[in-house]
């Protein structure tokens, strides 16, 4: 073992590719702590001692959805008790009262609506934009542009073209969950195959769009369904360099429907972060996001090879409905004292990983 | 620095306080948490992780000392103010008993009126009813406050308690060891000496105890650094600790309010710990102020053990905090560790492996 972690130390240090099969020994292993350093230094070399993370909030402009997934307590049905979509006037006094805030970015993401309108969804943007030309909005999952896609007879190019006049700047990574297809055919039936999800994506990066890459975990997927999913983001990345970070999402079992799932320990939260840093050597930034981590996780992780702790959020519906028992937002100052209490620097950046301010 | 503290700390040797210092301020998370891991994992060589299954018992929130850090404490007459009486004390020993419980963690605040005739009345007949429970209860500050109404000297105070079923003491109130950052939290609380002076006469009873240290509120790094020796400092005369015990302050509902310390902190704290403590055999990681994901990350960072499983707890809840778990929950905490669970008694003997 000891050998065994001084040839990915050799390799990580090269900038060499770790193969599936350790990646695999990596995940059997017990040694949390010589992941952890191996972590570590792949990001060190990357990212210094600089960790990032961005003034945002979070718009859930509707939690009705099509899709059963069992794995999210969000969505309702159209009529459901709880049910909701915001009128764009909502919208935009949120996102108002983000720029208001300071905040630089956008994250909107909803379920897929049977009833609204592809225009419904053009409108909304060009509208955040008219009011809030500086704001970047980081929008929709491939699997909502796959049913754009669907609802108005277009191909996904065309849509993206459109959306992207209309004033999406980015991607925000979702709806990847795991690719495998055993395992996401029991937690997601109804939505995109990992392979249409990974086939949008591309498409997304070749019209000139960043985006970043989730995986969730902590369900019914084995270790080799994380590296299968890992893989698949790694090749992609190789064709497009289009993905900014990865974001591995703890499963929050509470209020979902998948049987037998208890979600995500803190050593295997750590070690599937520290894990995707070695593996993903394409990826510039690995992402803790704290709102299913906990901040205390989260924090702990910028040991274990984590360079982001994602934003200030603001008003997060998803993560919270499934028992997550994060607070709903941070505040800027809280989020610097959290990284430099770990000894690092706080860095303030846009969407796009630009340096807005050093703390 | 760091080589020659790992060099000495692999001939067994122990660091003094400028290299704890170095280690708590100066050092990477994970380089700490390598060196207590190692010490950790030769200590405790079977790869077992440890609780107990146990109920705190609150006899009372009543409580003279009002520390500042506390959102537990009523005064004498307010409107939530309780004392518990024996019948119901029993009923919750009862429970314990039936949920496989061998610990009572029994602890109230300075009462202003009990004196030693109740709780003497009180162990005996716990221990008639009960006698397969291990009474742990009764902080230092409050053996001292009992002694004082009662008008005993304290190691005679303890001596009847002993005798009344006291089995041991648990080493709660210790806060911060230092009696400048006693004076800002606990103004009306013993000082240290007054601490350690229960321990080591506890211990030289024959009685063994815990040592706690609660941390994230007003302290500096070198005010951590003199409790863990002072800690060490009292295992060394007497060897009577079985286990310390580090958490965080809870700022909700209290005085002092304001923040505490963070998850790397904390895991910091946790891992110089146990490599200042050489001497005290067990690490407590706390899941209730921490949580079941870093208690897991814990046992990493040099803790071998969970705690109780706490049928009930009242003072940190009342704080804001109120992580549940079950022993099904600890003991897949323990395993998805890569631990091997085992039950233990008050005393560390394992009961059980799971």
């Amino acid at each position: 073992m000891v050998k065994f972690f001084e040839n990915l130390r050799a390799k990580v240090r090269n900038g060499a590719r770790i193969s599936d099969v350790e990646a695999l020994e990596l995940f059997q292993s017990n040694d949390l702590l010589a992941i952890g350093e191996l972590a570590a230094l792949a990001n060190r070399r990357q990212n210094g001692d600089r960790v990032y993370f961005n003034v945002n909030r979070h718009i859930n402009y509707s939690n009705i959805c099509v899709n059963r997934c069992t794995f999210c307590a969000f969505c309702k049905g159209e009529g459901d008790a709880g049910s909701y979509t915001l009128a764009l006037n909502d919208v935009l006094a949120k996102a108002a009262e983000a720029a208001a805030a300071g905040a630089t970015e956008i994250h909107m993401v909803g379920g897929l609506h049977p009833d609204l309108p592809f225009d419904f969804y053009l409108e909304m943007l060009a509208s955040i934009k008219a009011d809030n030309p500086a704001l970047h909005i980081k929008a929709f999952t491939a699997v909502e542009i796959d049913y754009f896609a669907r609802i108005t007879g277009q191909s996904v190019e065309a849509v993206i073209d459109e959306l992207k006049k209309a004033g999406l700047e980015s991607l925000p990574g979702g709806g990847a969950e795991i690719f495998a297809e055993e395992v996401r055919e029991q937690i997601c039936p109804e939505k995109i195959s990992g392979k249409r999800w990974l086939e949008v994506t591309e498409k997304v990066h070749r019209a000139g769009l960043k985006s970043n890459a989730t995986m969730l975990f902590g369900h019914l997927e084995s270790h080799e369904d994380r590296i299968d999913h890992l893989g698949r983001l790694r090749r992609l990345q190789d064709r497009t360099g289009g993905f900014q970070s990865f974001i591995p999402l703890a499963f929050q079992p509470d209020n979902t429907r998948v049987p037998g799932a208890k979600g995500v320990g803190g050593v295997d939260a750590l070690k599937t972060l520290a894990i995707s840093r070695v593996y993903l050597d394409n990826f510039r930034h690995v992402k803790a996001y704290w709102v299913m981590l906990g901040l205390k996780i989260a924090q702990v992780a910028l040991a274990f090879g984590v360079n982001d702790l994602d934003g200030t959020v603001v008003e997060e519906k998803i993560g919270h409905d499934a028992g997550a028992d994060s607070p709903q937002a941070m505040s800027k100052e809280q989020i610097v004292e959290l990284i430099r209490k770990a000894g690092r620097i706080p860095v303030e950046r846009d969407t796009l990983y630009r340096e807005l301010r050093v703390y | 620095m760091l080589e020659r503290i790992a060099g000495k700390i692999s001939r067994g040797a122990g660091i003094n306080r400028a290299e704890a210092l170095r280690l708590l301020t100066e050092t990477d998370l994970l380089a700490v948490g390598r060196l207590a891991d190692g010490i950790r994992r030769k200590r405790h060589p079977h790869n077992r992780v440890t609780f107990v299954v146990d109920r705190n018992v609150n006899y009372s929130n009543v409580c003279v000392s009002k520390c500042k850090f506390c959102a537990f404490y009523r005064n004498d007459g307010d409107a939530d103010a309780y004392l518990l009486d024996s019948e119901a004390i029993h009923g919750k020993i009862r429970e314990l008993v039936e949920h496989g419980g061998t610990q009572l963690l029994m602890q109230g605040g300075l009462h202003p009126t009990l004196t030693i005739d109740w709780f003497e009345e009180l162990f005996r007949g716990i221990k008639a009813r009960f006698p397969q429970v291990q009474i742990h209860s009764l902080s230092p500050a409050e053996v001292i406050h009992v002694a004082r109404l009662s008008g005993l000297p304290m190691p005679e105070c303890l001596k009847r308690l002993r005798a009344a079923g006291l089995d041991s003491v648990p080493g709660g109130g210790a806060e911060v060891l230092v009696d400048e950052v006693r004076r800002e939290i606990s103004p009306n609380k013993i000082g240290w000496r007054d601490w350690a002076g229960v321990m080591e006469e506890a211990h030289a009873q024959g009685m063994r105890t815990t040592a706690t240290m609660m941390f994230g509120s007003k302290e500096t790094p070198a005010d951590i650094v003199e409790h863990l020796f002072r800690v060490r400092e009292i295992q060394e005369k007497t060897g009577g600790f079985t286990a310390f015990i580090p958490w965080t302050f809870q700022p909700s509902n209290t005085e002092l309010g304001g923040t505490t310390a963070t998850g790397v902190e904390y895991l910091k704290v946790l891992a110089l710990s146990r490599i200042v403590l050489d001497n005290v055999e067990n690490i407590q990681a706390s899941w209730v102020t921490q949580g079941a994901g870093m208690a897991q990350v814990a046992l990493f960072f040099g803790a071998n053990d969970l705690g109780g499983t706490m049928l009930e707890e009242n003072v940190v809840a009342a704080a804001g905090c109120s992580f549940r778990m079950s022993i099904e929950e600890i003991i897949d905490l323990a395993r998805g560790g890569g631990f091997i669970p085992a039950k233990r008694n008050t005393l560390y003997e394992i009961l059980e492996e799971y």
